[in-house]
Order: C-alpha cells, then structure tokens, then sequence
C-alpha cells in the first residue's frame, strides 16, 4: 500500500521529467533526446517577466507575514486577555478555511470599494496582490510560531526579566532566538503560498503584474506544453537539491537527529 | 505537576497594544471588511455601470438615509436548478474526494508509523515533498497522463485493449483525482501524527487480552487516531468545495462546481451581486459549521485537559 501510494505521487512527476528531453512538438510522442524546450522557455520573455513578478511579491509577501504573523502569534500565545481575543483568533484561523475563489473575490470588492471611497489604491498591482497573499499567509505563518511559541519555556524570560533586563531586550535577545526556527520555516512557507497561488492573484492582479502561476494557468487551458514539462524539470530538481542538502546537514548534525525530526514534526503539525 | 504560569509578559510589555494591535487592524481591514462588503453588494442589482451594482444605502433628503435589501439574488440562488445542483455535485465530489484520500492516506500514515526510524524520517520528507512543488504542475501532470493523445490511452492503445483514445478527461472522475492527488499529503500528515501519539502499551495490552492484530486496529489505534482522520478529513474537504482550478483544467464545460461558477459569474457575466451571494452562501453552509465544530473541538480538549490535571 506505501509503495502504491508513493508510485501514485510520483509516476506522474516523472512522466513530467522525462517527457521534458523530448524533441517532438507533440508533447506524449516521443522522437529523441533534446533540450530544446529549455532553450525555448529561457527565451519566453512572458514567463520570465512573470517570475520576477512572483519573486518580488513571494518576498515581500513572505516577510511582512512574518513580521505581522510573529506579532500575532506572541498576542495570542502570551496575552490571555485583550478585548476581543476569542475573535481575533477566529479571524486569524478563518482564511484557512475559507476557500480561494472567495478570499479573491471578496478582497477584489475591497479595493475597488476603497478606490472609490479613498482613492486608494488605484491601479491594481504588485501590492494588491501582495497584500491578498499576506492575508492569506498570515493564518499559517501565525499557527507554526504559535505552535513552536506555546512549546517555549518561558522560564528563562521570566529569569531575565528577575535579572532587570527591560522586556524589549528579553524580546530581543531571548525570544526571537529561540523561535527563529519556526520564523525561518513561517518565512519559507509563506513563500511557496504565494508563488504558487493562481486564484487570488487572478482575483487581483493588474495587466502589469502577472505571476508564473497565472502564465502556467493559461498555458495549461490552452492545453498540453513541453515548455511547461522544461519548467517542472527545473522546479523539481531545484527542491529535490534543496530537500537533499537538508537532509545531508540532518543527518551529520549526529546527535541532534532525534531533536531536529521532532522540530520537523511540529512543523507539520503548526501547518495542520 | 501541573505548575502555575505566571504570566509576567502581560505586566511587563508596554508595547503590548501594539503587539496585538497591528494584526488585529490588518484582519480587521484586510479580512473582516471584505466579507461585509462581499455581504453588503450581495443585497444589490446589477445594473450596467462601472462598478457594476447599485447602491444598496440611498439618501433621501440630508438627514434620512434609506436601505433597500434585494434578496433577488439569494431567491435566484436557491431556486435555480442550476445553483442547486452545482452546490450538491460540489459537496458530493468534496466528500468522495476527501473519503478515497482517506482510503488511500489511513494506510500510507500507518506504514509509515510502523517503520523504522531511520527510514521515517525519508518517507516522510517524501510525503512533503510535493506540497513544496507548485500543484498547477501536479494538476497538469494529471493532463499529460489522461488527455485523449496522453500516456494511458497511448500505452492502451499499443497493448492493443482499445483502439479509439478512451475519454478520460472532462469528467468528474477525473476531477477528483486531481483533488485526491494534490490533497493527499494533507491527509497523510494529521494521521501520521495522530497515529504516532498512540501510547504502544495500549496496544500491547489489547495483544495480552486476547485481540487478533485486526480487532485491535479497529478496537484500540482506529478509534484512539480518529482526531487525526477527522483533520485530515477536514483539510481535503473544505478546500475541495470552492476549488475552481481542477475542474478547469480537468474537467470540461458539463463539470460545473461552486468555484467555477463564482468565477463564472464574477468574470464572463460581470454578475458581482450573484457572485457575491454564492460566495456569502459558501461561508455561511461551509465554513461557518467547520469553524464552530473547530471551536467545539477546542472547547472539548481543554475540558479533557482541566480532567488530566486535576488527576
């Protein structure tokens, strides 16, 4: 059942890849071995003006949910009363739930009643879409700090606080540090919503600011590619290097293995 | 010992009005507003203009403003035979999605929670692995294998089984194999952690009483794993509803579901009170009911945990 599950994930991948070298225009016939197609996709100006796009707006996106995200995880974790907790926390989990088609929709509302009302803020862009994505990143990025926050021995704040260190030095110096591993994957998580969504950018998107996603999307519906098959490659190797030096620096860090995977674990489980 | 925190932060942190106040502003304008302004253009005609709905809220004179609700749309909404059958082909292709991710993941997260823990920690980064790879790439992986000139035809027409290119595609069986194979992951993660909490005593006992390996999976670790099933269940199911780029690109123009006629609605007929409406009547029948039963479910463990630490 493990080997049919992990067949079922990754058979179709590797169709991806292997079809990626192939010559032919038509993308399931197979004629012989070329990279044709990733000359054609460097060259696609379309695709890469695109990525820029989401690369900007993955950064910002990723570090402004970070920042406001941290903020409210601590508000949550450690502020037990404020008026209007047990809403605020309704309002942090409800975009997780809430399907995409109406996040965009709704957001879409906003700036165009904003626009009218302020006249702000115009032109929809790089920050409207932006902005959507924070609101969504938002919810997660506050549930794995939460997670890796209520987990935290407060104790050793406390200690310094005894010490007279100021609280915004205890911030600084103590908590920060210790949460920056959850920060670090909140920062990466955020990153990869907002580079791989389609929905709510489509919602809010000006004619200046159009994502990779929204490239494949269309290039998908017009149906079968083999630049899209060159891009996958790419991607895909990109992750796998990546997910193969994590795993090099897990598995010589000797001793911290069973630490690491348990902080792994509550990654996920932040994510859940 | 259950120790006392005392929380000395709350006292201490000045800033703490801005610790709470920067986020709760940004959902406040970014979140909460949206919805209210999603509710308020639900109530209103369309009406050819830039934007196109009217004004729900009209001054009669200085003084006096006058509401004017139209519940047209809403009527339209729950008469509509189209409306109707597009939310309950939803529902139904959410759920069966999320019950064959559950067939396939229940088994998946127990294998790999009886496995070694070297070879653990693998199968699990392999698990996460694709949620890291964009899924307009796993939807579209799904297209080169089930379209007419795809691989399964192809391979079945050179076995010799078929001899026209079967019709894979555009269905809503196809669709929800693309729901089931992009959500997978979101299944297999909450089980395997719910299944990895199992006290193994627990079922060692239940071997010693006498069960047969088959009783106790369904006497002790299924029923002890259902939090993480009905998570699971959860995270495939809420998300399959309002999904609107696997039936586009999978399915075909018969293979309507809610999100593609929010969007429908919202950009081919520029019908914004209509798209509005459906969306209002997505959160009010879908996410309002998870987030109470969420709420419930929250309620219910800190009550189990008060229980624990006064044993």
């Amino acid at each position: 059942m493990l080997l049919f599950g992990y067949a079922f994930m990754y058979v179709p991948l590797f169709c991806i890849i292997a079809l990626s070298f192939n010559d032919s225009k038509f993308v399931t016939a197979w004629s012989h071995f070329s990279f044709k197609w990733y000359k054609a996709l460097a060259q696609n100006s379309i695709m890469l003006d695109a990525a820029l796009n989401s690369l900007k707006i993955a950064c910002f996106t990723a570090t402004i949910s970070v920042l406001i995200g941290t903020l409210a995880a601590i508000a949550i974790v450690r502020f037990k009363r404020f008026k209007g907790r047990p809403f605020f926390v309704g309002m942090m989990t409800a975009p997780l739930i809430m399907p995409d088609v109406v996040v965009g929709l709704s957001l879409l509302l906003l700036f165009v009643s904003m626009t009218n009302l302020l006249g702000w803020p115009g032109e929809h862009g790089i920050l409207t879409v932006a902005i959507a994505h924070i609101t969504l990143s938002l919810s997660y990025v506050t549930a794995v700090i939460q997670s890796r926050l209520t987990e935290m021995d407060s104790s050793i704040e406390e200690a310094a606080l005894d010490l007279g260190a100021t609280p915004i030095k205890v911030f600084f110096a103590i908590t920060i540090p210790s949460i920056s591993s959850a920060i670090m994957s909140g920062w990466i998580l955020s990153f990869v919503l907002s580079f791989d969504d389609v929905v709510l950018a489509s919602f809010v998107s000006g004619p200046q600011s159009t994502t990779l996603p929204m490239v494949v999307f269309s290039s998908i519906r017009m149906g079968l590619s083999p630049q899209i098959n060159a891009m996958t490659t790419i991607i895909v190797s990109i992750l796998t290097v990546c997910v193969a030096i994590a795993g090099y620096v897990i598995y010589h860090s000797g001793k911290k293995i069973s630490n690491r995977s348990r902080q792994e674990k509550k990654r996920w489980q932040g994510l859940m | 010992m259950p120790t006392k925190k005392v929380n000395t932060w709350k006292f201490h942190f000045r800033g703490s009005s801005l610790i709470v106040g920067v986020p709760y502003l940004w959902l406040l304008v970014f979140f909460l507003c949206p919805c209210l302004i999603l509710l308020k253009i639900s109530f209103a005609d369309s009406v050819l203009q830039i934007p196109p709905y009217s004004n729900i809220l009209k001054w009669i004179n200085d003084s006096a403003a006058q509401l004017t609700l139209n519940f047209a749309n809403y009527r339209l909404l729950l008469t509509d035979d189209l409306y109707v059958r597009t939310f309950t082909t939803s529902i139904v292709i959410a759920a069966n999605s999320a019950f064959a991710c559950l067939l396939i993941g229940y088994p998946m997260a127990y294998a790999i929670v009886r496995s070694r823990p070297k070879i653990r920690m693998i199968l699990l980064m392999l698990i996460v692995l694709p949620f890291w790879t964009s899924f307009l790439i796993r939807v579209y992986s799904w297209v080169i294998l089930l379209a007419p000139t795809g691989l399964i035809n192809k391979a079945l027409m050179y076995l010799g089984i078929i001899d026209q290119p079967l019709k894979l595609m555009g269905n809503y069986c196809a669709v929800a194999v693309g729901i089931i194979y992009t959500y997978l992951p979101f299944m297999v993660l909450p089980i395997y952690s719910s299944l990895e909490k199992i006290d193994n005593s627990v079922v060692e006992a239940a071997y010693d009483l006498g069960c047969t390996p088959i009783k106790a999976f369904f006497s002790v670790i299924l029923p002890l794993s259902m939090r993480g099933v009905a998570t699971g269940f959860s995270l495939v199911f809420m998300p399959a509803i309002g999904e609107y780029v696997m039936p586009e690109i999978l399915g075909d123009a018969s293979t309507v579901t809610i999100g593609r006629i929010v969007w429908n609605e919202f950009f081919t007929n520029l019908s914004w009170p209509v798209a509005s409406a459906l969306s209002v009547m997505m959160i009010i029948f879908v996410a309002i009911p998870v987030m109470l039963w969420y709420g419930g479910q929250q309620i219910r463990l800190n009550k189990k945990l008060n229980i624990h630490e006064k044993v």
